[in-house]
């Protein structure tokens, strides 16, 4: 039997169904688009940076449950930390999604993305967000995409 | 479940393509992405085999044995295409390395021999990128400019507005034949006319048409027209540009190189005749052999399928087949709450284009494939389509002649799954 339930778990689905901190963000000192152009999907991340910190983030786009769920659990998870912990948490992320095995920090509920490393084509679709909150931090005006 | 036609065992036709009996994910592959590209039988991937085992060679060079042998087998394809395409001279074939480099020539050189700043080329709204992007770089090249011909929002040309685009500024007129996004089978033959009516020079891309319809030109009376070899049962990597004698001769050399010189001196060089003048280097000499192959199986399967017999008897078959495919998953698909069918002319070829409320297209395909059937998932290369039709992405299932009503249940019943899963 098919066990699709480990691509997309519970909370995967419910933040796919009612995505945290999504709309613009008016105010944002800090903001980037992304693209995947072999899908099309699209996300905007919009911060607010104040003394080294991420006090406020909120993503809009359109994509698929997987990259939606993971823009919104990636709001939740960098809200209130400094702009290392974030950048730190983007990789650790990443690692999560492209090597097997277990996490080497606790991402909480991140990971139940990990189940995307079995399928190679949707990595992507969960790192999106990511990359493109990334460029949000840095202050890049330029829009980043999946394909260099 | 209605039943297909009685007289064609559909088990047998797909014993003949090797890659149909593949298991997925523990489940028989159900093949619904043939729009993207069909699968090969036997024929083809065993004359491919043959020409390297026992035949392989560069052609128009050699006085061997193997060279000659190599030289008439691709000249012969190119023979067997013109039947297909039902054109004129075989001089009219080009093979190029895909539809898109075929659109690519013209638009190129058209750029040197007929636009001109202000120009206008039309382009239907529902165009793969393919038929877009090379006029756009055309209009860059000229000054000359693209303009989007409206579609309704069943997906079907409207006629109405291209007239009225229509004037003495039409230059070219670039049209898809069948859309990949959405089906729809466009009243080529009539845009055709309408644009030779102000002048207009006219390519239609014949990509999705040339698996499922029998195309000929002369009937169309189309300047260009194109083909994706791949899509219908050939290799991928050649692709056809057809063109009237007079305008592809007109048109200028797209490449140099070998082959296509008549003399080379550093004073100048003089270029061959077409359609050797656009097929510069050492061309894909086993693909084009399977693209012969591909046409002798069409062939065969028409005399195996109908009485008529032929390519007219197995597209007839074909076109059959797929009706009755497509018509049983529209049918099928408009039960599931939700379900929201793209393109919804009465005049479809073989494609059902469908997004959900409730899950992204993506979230579709890789539950569907999970169940062992492939459909693609995207923009399907038609960003401004999508746009027009106010969605990101849709999921798509295209048939074949190979495919089964049963395939056709299982689509149906996994994306009622699908549903129940993210709703």
């Amino acid at each position: 039997m098919i066990d699709l339930r480990e691509l997309y778990q519970e909370v995967i689905l419910d933040h796919n169904k009612h995505p945290r901190n999504r709309g613009k963000l008016d105010g944002a000192t800090g903001q980037a688009e992304g693209h995947n152009p072999l899908c099309g999907d699209q996300v905007t991340v919009y911060v607010v940076k104040e003394n080294g910190r991420v006090v406020e983030v909120r993503f809009e786009g359109h994509g698929c449950a997987i990259s939606t769920a993971s823009a919104s659990m990636m709001t939740e998870a960098v809200k209130g930390k400094t702009i290392e912990e974030a950048e730190q948490l983007f990789r650790d992320f990443q690692s999560l999604v492209t090597t097997s095995g277990p996490a080497n920090e606790d991402l909480g509920d991140l990971e139940v993305l990990g189940g995307v490393r079995d399928y190679p084509v949707r990595i992507k679709c969960a790192t999106l967000p990511w990359h493109t909150l990334h460029a949000a931090l840095q202050g890049e005006q330029t829009s980043v995409s999946t394909e260099k | 479940m209605i039943s297909l036609s009685p007289v064609v065992d559909i088990s047998k036709i797909r014993a003949e393509f090797p890659v149909l009996s593949r298991i997925i994910n523990g489940q028989p592959l159900a093949y619904l992405d043939n729009a993207s590209t069909s699968q090969k039988p036997e024929a083809v991937i065993q004359a491919m085999d043959r020409f390297y085992r026992t035949q392989n060679a560069n052609i128009h060079r050699g006085v061997h044995q193997l060279s000659q042998e190599a030289t008439q087998a691709y000249d012969l394809a190119r023979e067997k295409v013109r039947d297909l395409l039902q054109a004129n001279d075989a001089r009219e074939i080009v093979f190029t390395k895909g539809c898109t480099e075929a659109i690519n020539l013209v638009a190129f050189g058209l750029s040197t021999t007929l636009l001109k700043p202000g120009d206008e080329i039309l382009v239907t709204t529902m165009e793969h990128h393919s038929n877009i992007v090379p006029w756009q770089m055309a209009a860059e090249r000229t000054g000359a400019v693209v303009k989007p011909i409206p579609i309704t929002d069943e997906g079907e040309v409207d006629m109405e507005a291209y007239a009225s685009m229509l004037s003495e500024r039409t230059k070219v007129v670039a049209m898809v034949h069948v859309s990949n996004s959405l089906g729809t089978i466009n009243p080529v033959k009539q845009m055709v006319a309408m644009a030779h009516n102000v002048g207009a020079k006219t390519l239609v891309d014949g990509a999705q048409a040339g698996p499922h319809l029998r195309v000929d030109v002369k009937d169309l009376d189309a300047d260009f027209y194109t083909l994706s070899c791949h899509k219908h049962y050939a290799p991928t990597g050649v692709g056809v540009l057809y063109g009237k004698l007079e305008h592809l001769e007109a048109l200028p050399a797209y490449q140099g190189g070998g082959d296509m010189i008549r003399t080379v001196r550093f004073s100048g060089s003089t270029y061959a005749p077409v359609p050797a003048k656009f097929e510069a280097g050492t061309p894909n000499v086993s693909g084009v052999i399977g693209v012969g192959a591909s046409i002798d199986y069409l062939r065969d399967l028409g005399d195996r399928v109908s009485a008529e017999g032929g390519l007219d008897g197995a597209f007839r078959w074909i076109g059959e087949q797929e009706h009755q495919l497509t018509g049983y998953a529209q049918q099928r698909l408009r039960e599931i709450d939700g379900l929201r069918i793209t393109g919804t002319s009465p005049t479809k070829a073989a494609v059902v284009a469908f997004t959900l409320e409730s899950a992204h297209p993506h979230d579709i395909g890789t539950v569907l494939d999970q169940h062992g059937i492939a459909i693609r998932a995207g923009h399907h290369c038609c960003m401004p389509l999508m746009e027009r039709l106010g969605v990101s992405a849709t999921a798509r299932a295209s048939f074949a002649f190979y495919n089964t009503l049963e395939e056709v249940d299982r689509l149906a019943d996994a994306v009622i799954l699908v549903k129940e899963l993210f709703s």
